[in-house]
């Protein structure tokens, strides 16, 4: 059976993406202690995924150099699962962790959106991110051919940084309107660095078409895509690929927040200006209230990190930063709202459940996603819902219901540990 | 230190960058990951841990997702999709 | 809307949805109503275990008779329902409880129920993931399981085919002669209201004695041919026969996705849905003493329910005494799904003045409430 493992700290930081390594490092300067827990076997989240391993001089650099001189204790590969008053309970390969903490700061990020529609499921589709993080993660995508579909700024990225690691990006499709992606791109020019970020996008995509009002309607291929077929301004036409990258924008992850008792608006988590959330004493940090990228993601969380340790003052002096950058979510919200055309895309058979195979005719017939779950199993499976419950919200209209342990797939021997431990030693 | 590493996949050996994931390796090798409930190959879908598509057995243990495992040398991997 | 119902059932649970197949199939003419959709209560918490219970006659009575109409449906029921022959094992600790699982084998084969007594090496031959050494087991190959939510689905559509009506999404707020009225105001009348609201059911029938009774359970991922029976420990008996404290017993369950239900707990007294984890701890390693290898299985979900409990076991199936045209239908504790289709059909005999199929005096609800005067 499981050893537990049982740590203490001041401070615990959720999510050791650029949110919360801002914040452990904040939190860090007070000399008070400091974990910081995360899920993938290195820190850095998405949009620093490997960086460690590039060494460049950028913030994420200058972060991590600052992370590993610091006493801040990092705790790699732990999923955290539950969390009681004063207590996280986390799961890694080896053993089950207990986690007492005096204040807790959540920089839980956030996760692509997926839609489904026919052929989704065919291997090589992939999230626009989670391409990236598998091109991050050492896949070699010399001479591939990638088209990038779906919406928001990940596309760019996606689409510059395949092209870098010498895939040949066939084309960008994307869902926004042309007049939507030209306002985004003029507000953007007003918020401090990202005209810099423009310009080198626009010179990395140089002569990769970029496609408004266009989306797929069908990836095609016998055990991987081979094809897929893209509306745009009412036609369709079709791209042979090896690869097609495909997400909608970004959801907050929001079921430990919740799981917290956070209270949330609109999906995302309330927090008040030191970043504090309705439960005194946790804060929250970075997308989970609300996507607004890098630079916001960096000021909350270090303004979170200042607050949770009393240090007021430090945290006061960003507000003025925060606030510029404050203007991208509303920007992102604005510019790529998602059309009705994508509630039409799944067929009766298109799968909306991976995990349990549930086609979308199977779902329709339920009025709630209880409902759907009960007769369906929709949701029921290993991802928790955290692929198809967003897809159906946005297909069906269900409000999705609420969280219970475990907040990940965990062994058995873990979840008895939540409830049997003794008290908690250093 | 060592730049490559090499794991076998369904039997067959595969050497990625040092650092990689199983995922990767899985890719590289031309498997997939799993077969849905339905039979149906999948492979990863969203890189970063919350989809579970990847998931593989890895020296024996079953349901692990592959793209948060690093390689490591003499891995074996049945990728069943 | 066609011709006025003659019996509303109040509860599309599976039991109120075998009350209203079963009085569909007698040309009557039914109106199920719930107050959210079908399988909102227990039945949608609940393990759907198929067996034959010796704690007393009259339990024994009804679950084997719902067996036996289970068995007789099952050629009827599509994949969905998952139905799953895979009989009950229970096992034995030590000498004392392998003593009861003679007894109990004794008892069965009596009754005509077919049952085989197994040695302690036979145990682990049927269950190779259970410790050495048990004392050994009893296997019962006629038990069964099934996925309650798809069951319960079952048997409203065809209730529906015959003719029955449906209507989710709205409470009921008091029945009684002959009328059903609903929260909204909304009344319905017919000769007969059956009851089978749950753990709501005193609402409706102020007297009746239905207490919560708290349970969790564990699914975990894909196994396949991990487990091969429902497997219970001679303890359970123990657990479900407690009135006050909380226990735990070793109670496992293959569903037909390869994935493993773990069970049990029982508490009284806790209203509150909310995970326990200090029961659900005590749960799991009640099950890893019997079974070890489940601690190294992915567990994905864990979830409560409310077993509806009368303080002497047995479900409350008849007429309420302040009023004949309402008959109850409720209080099954975890016998809720085995025992939806005996139910149905002895209130169905009532309904139609005909003789049950097995003795209906224990389970009257006449029996628990009070004889007092109502003006």
């Amino acid at each position: 059976m499981d050893s537990v493992k049982h740590l203490r700290f001041d401070v615990a930081v959720v999510g050791a993406g650029p949110a919360g390594i801002a914040a452990a490092l904040a939190a860090s300067d007070s000399g008070k202690t400091v974990g910081l827990i995360d899920d993938n076997p290195a820190v850095g989240g998405q949009i620093w995924r490997g960086a460690q391993s590039v060494p460049r001089h950028s913030a994420s650099s200058i972060c991590f150099e600052r992370l590993n001189k610091s006493a801040v204790q990092i705790i790699r590969g732990a999923r955290v699962f539950h969390a009681a008053k004063g207590e996280l309970a986390a799961e890694s390969d080896d053993s089950a962790i207990q986690i007492t903490y005096g204040k807790l700061i959540l920089a839980t990020g956030a996760r692509e959106l997926f839609l489904p529609f026919p052929g989704w499921t065919l291997p090589n589709v992939m999230g626009a991110g989670g391409l990236q993080a598998l091109v991050k993660s050492g896949l070699d995508i010399a001479g591939k051919r990638i088209v990038v579909s779906g919406t928001g700024p990940l596309l760019l990225a996606v689409a510059a940084y395949a092209r870098k690691s010498g895939a040949k990006v066939i084309g960008i499709c994307e869902q926004t309107t042309r007049s939507r992606m030209a306002r985004f791109g003029l507000k953007m020019m007003l918020v401090p660095g990202k005209a810099v970020e423009a310009l080198r996008f626009a010179c990395d995509l140089r002569g990769i078409p970029h496609w408004t009002d266009c989306w797929p309607v069908a990836a095609f291929g016998n055990r991987r895509v081979e094809t897929v077929r893209i509306s745009r301004q009412g036609q369709t036409s079709e791209i042979e690929c090896d690869y097609l990258a495909c997400g909608f924008h970004l959801i907050p992850n929001v079921e430990l927040p919740r799981m917290c008792g956070c209270r949330l608006r609109e999906n995302f988590v309330e927090v008040d200006e030191y970043q504090q959330t309705s439960v005194p004493g946790t804060y929250c940090a970075g997308e989970p209230t609300g996507i607004g990228g890098l630079e916001l993601a960096l000021v909350e969380g270090e303004i979170a990190g200042y607050a949770a340790t009393n240090w007021e003052d430090r945290a006061k002096h960003l507000f003025a930063k925060r606030a510029r950058y404050q203007k991208v979510v509303r920007i992102l919200k604005d510019a790529f709202p998602l059309r009705p055309e994508l509630k039409n895309l799944a067929r009766p058979d298109t799968l909306v459940c991976r995990c349990e195979d549930v086609p979308h005719e199977r779902l329709r017939e339920h009025g709630s996603w209880r409902a759907a779950k009960l007769h369906t199993r929709c949701g029921m499976g290993p991802c928790q819902g955290r692929v198809c419950a967003p897809a159906a919200e946005f297909l069906f209209g269900w409000e999705i219901d609420s969280v219970r342990p475990p907040l990940f797939p965990v062994r058995c021997s873990s979840l008895a540990a939540i409830g049997s431990h003794s008290a908690p030693q250093n | 230190m060592s730049e490559s590493v090499s794991v076998r996949v369904n039997g067959k050996p595969v050497t990625v960058r040092a650092g990689a994931t199983v995922a990767v390796a899985v890719l590289a090798s031309g498997a997939t990951c799993r077969a849905s409930v339905s039979g149906q190959p999948r492979s990863p879908l969203c890189g970063m841990g919350t989809c579970f598509e990847c998931r593989v057995v890895i020296n024996g243990e079953p349901q692990r997702r592959s793209c948060q495992v690093l390689c490591e040398a003499n891995m074996e991997v049945e990728a069943n999709g | 809307m066609n011709k006025p119902a003659e019996v509303v059932i109040v509860g599309a649970g599976i039991v109120g949805a075998a009350c209203a197949l079963e009085l569909g199939s007698e040309g009557l003419r039914v109106l199920v109503i719930d107050e959210g959709f079908p399988s909102t209560g227990a039945t949608g918490a609940a393990m759907g275990h198929i067996v034959v219970m010796d704690d007393s006659e009259a339990q024994f009575a009804i679950t084997r008779y719902s067996q036996i109409l289970w068995d007789d449906l099952r050629e009827q029921l599509p994949p969905a329902v998952e139905f799953d022959p895979c009989g009950t094992l229970w096992v034995a600790a030590d000498e004392k409880e392998m003593a009861e699982i003679r007894r109990k084998f004794d008892y069965y084969h009596e009754r005509g129920v077919n049952a085989e007594i197994l040695d302690s090496q036979q145990v682990r031959d049927a269950e190779p993931h259970l410790r050495a050494p048990l004392a050994g087991g009893l296997r019962v190959p006629g038990d069964s399981v099934v996925y309650p939510p798809c069951a319960t689905g079952f048997l409203l559509q065809k209730a529906r085919d015959l003719g029955a009506r449906v209507i989710h999404g709205q409470p009921v707020a008091a029945i009684g002669k002959g009328v059903a009225r609903l929260a909204d105001g909304t009344i319905f009348a017919a000769g007969f209201i059956i009851n089978a609201a749950g753990q709501s059911a005193p609402n409706l029938s102020p007297g009746i004695n239905i207490k919560p009774r708290k349970g969790h359970l564990v699914i975990t991922d894909r196994y396949p041919n991990f487990l091969h029976h429902q497997v219970v420990e001679l303890g359970y008996l123990k657990s479900a026969h407690s009135l006050t404290a909380d226990s735990v017993a070793f109670n496992v369950q293959p569903r037909k996705t390869g994935q493993i239900l773990i069970g049990s707990s029982r508490q009284y007294g806790a209203e509150n849905s909310a995970v326990d984890e200090s029961i659900l701890a005590r749960m799991l390693q009640r099950a890893f003493e019997f079974m070890p290898e489940l601690s190294s299985l992915s567990a994905i979900r864990v979830w409560t329910g409310f077993r509806p409990a009368t303080p002497d076991k047995l479900p409350l199936i008849g007429p309420s005494p302040e009023d004949p045209s309402v008959l109850v239908a409720a209080g099954h504790e975890g016998l809720g799904i085995t025992t939806s289709l005996a139910t149905a059909k002895l209130i169905c005999a009532q309904i139609l003045g005909q003789r049950p199929a097995i003795p209906i005096q224990p389970y009257l609800p006449s029996r628990q409430m009070a004889a007092e005067a109502h003006v």
